[in-house]
């Protein structure tokens, strides 16, 4: 199964970053085979709405779960609509998570946050 | 000829300066821009003479016509797009009507609708109609709505004050654009100085003519004072702090409508205001 984790660097030494839309890398990791790969996250610099566009980037990647420290309304939206299940992260390390995901440990991110939305538009 | 009222923060007494220079005047026009609370209203009590809605346009997706080329969700700088499982996913509330993606659809497959988004009442209070901008709770930008308050000010002759919303965000910006002149208002704090220094800067990149009331003004010293004179600055007028202008203001009353001294001091910053724009209409035509 492939998960997706927001990152901050593009290495698996690198730690879990702790925002969704605007994290730097998001990892893409395959639990069966062990392969990872970093996908740039474009919508770091966004003025807004930063949340979707990130989203639309782990749908696009085909992956089964998201694990992430927070997800706003909008972001979960769209994760939600292509069935992908949210996590909670465990703490900040890649590894741990990876560990915990696999022997079923994370639970489900129950509080999604309202966001900050209209951007500099007021 | 128009005046803007404008200030780094809420609370220093656009709504004050504003309401009051309108009552002064012999006709006038009053324009609440502060569209997320508007209260000049309060002031007035109005009778209304009628309203009008305000919509945004919002683009819907003819999922017939859309082949998931996902040019839109390019486009679009503000994400309000997402294309996801073989669907458009339209975000309404974030995005800024612009048409872009409309425009680079290749199959035609959005148009848009009417998303209501704010209202503009119309009334009279005596000498003063009274114009307010009101946008809905939970809408991100009230802009729409003052440009609507805006088209309005255009084709009116009387003098009109536009009371703008606090700091100096898109929303001021918009606010003070076609002014004739602009009043900013200032505490006398170190964070009254901030704030104005905030709104100094604004109205100095729009290039709009200016000067300073200086409210609340007690006994002793008086940073905004201070800012205004190292800057040579304009003072056009100094309220005092006074328990009866802060009482009658809190009863929501009209200051030049129910007290002398009040009627004099705003009398006398509306004449100061009006020869101010006509020298600078001389000057700058």
């Amino acid at each position: 199964m492939k998960i997706a984790m927001p990152v901050n660097d593009s290495s698996m030494e690198s730690c879990v970053g702790n925002t969704f839309g605007r994290t730097n890398y998001f990892l893409i990791y395959d639990t069966k085979t062990k392969e990872s790969s970093f996908v740039d996250n474009s919508a770091a610099t966004s003025q807004g709405g930063a949340g979707i566009k990130a989203a639309q980037t782990v749908v696009d990647s085909q992956v089964e779960a998201l694990i992430t420290p927070q997800c706003g309304e909008n972001a979960a939206k769209v994760i939600q609509a292509s069935n992908i299940k949210i996590y909670k992260i465990l703490n900040d390390s890649i590894q741990d998570n990876i560990n915990a995901f696999n022997n079923g440990e994370l639970s489900l991110l129950e509080k999604i946050h309202g966001g900050f939305h209209g951007h500099g538009g007021k | 000829m128009k005046i803007a009222v404008l200030s780094g923060k809420g609370g220093t007494g656009k709504t004050l300066v504003s309401v009051n220079l309108a009552a002064a005047a012999k006709e006038a026009v009053y324009i609440d821009c502060d569209v997320e609370e508007p209260n000049g209203h309060l002031f007035f009590e109005p009778k209304p003479i009628g309203a009008e809605q305000i919509a945004i346009k919002i683009p819907v997706v003819d999922e017939n016509l859309c082949n998931g080329c996902r040019k839109c969700v390019e486009f679009c700088k503000f994400n309000a797009l997402a294309y996801i499982n073989n669907k458009l996913l339209v975000f309404d509330e974030v995005c800024h009507s612009c048409g872009g993606c409309m425009l680079f659809c290749p199959e035609k497959a959005l148009a848009e609708k009417e998303k209501m988004i704010g209202q503009v009442q119309y009334g009279i209070s005596e000498n003063v109609t009274v114009v307010t901008g009101i946008l809905n709770t939970g809408e991100a930008s009230g802009i729409p709505i003052i440009k609507n308050l805006l088209n309005y000010a255009k084709k009116e002759q009387a003098i009109t004050f536009i009371d703008c919303p606090p700091g100096s965000a898109c929303i001021v910006m918009e606010s003070i654009k076609d002014a004739d002149y602009c009043i900013l208002v200032a505490e006398p704090t170190l964070f009254g100085v901030h704030n104005l220094n905030m709104v100094y800067e604004l109205v100095n990149l729009f290039d709009k003519p200016y000067g300073v009331v200086l409210n609340k003004c007690l006994e002793g010293e008086n940073p905004a004072e201070k800012f205004c004179t190292e800057k040579g600055i304009r003072i056009l007028a100094k309220i005092p702090f006074d328990k009866e202008l802060g009482k009658l203001n809190s009863n929501a009353l009209i200051s030049v409508r129910e007290c002398e001294k009040y009627k004099d001091l705003f009398t006398s910053l509306l004449q100061t205001v009006t020869e101010e724009v006509q020298h600078e209409a001389v000057v700058n035509p």
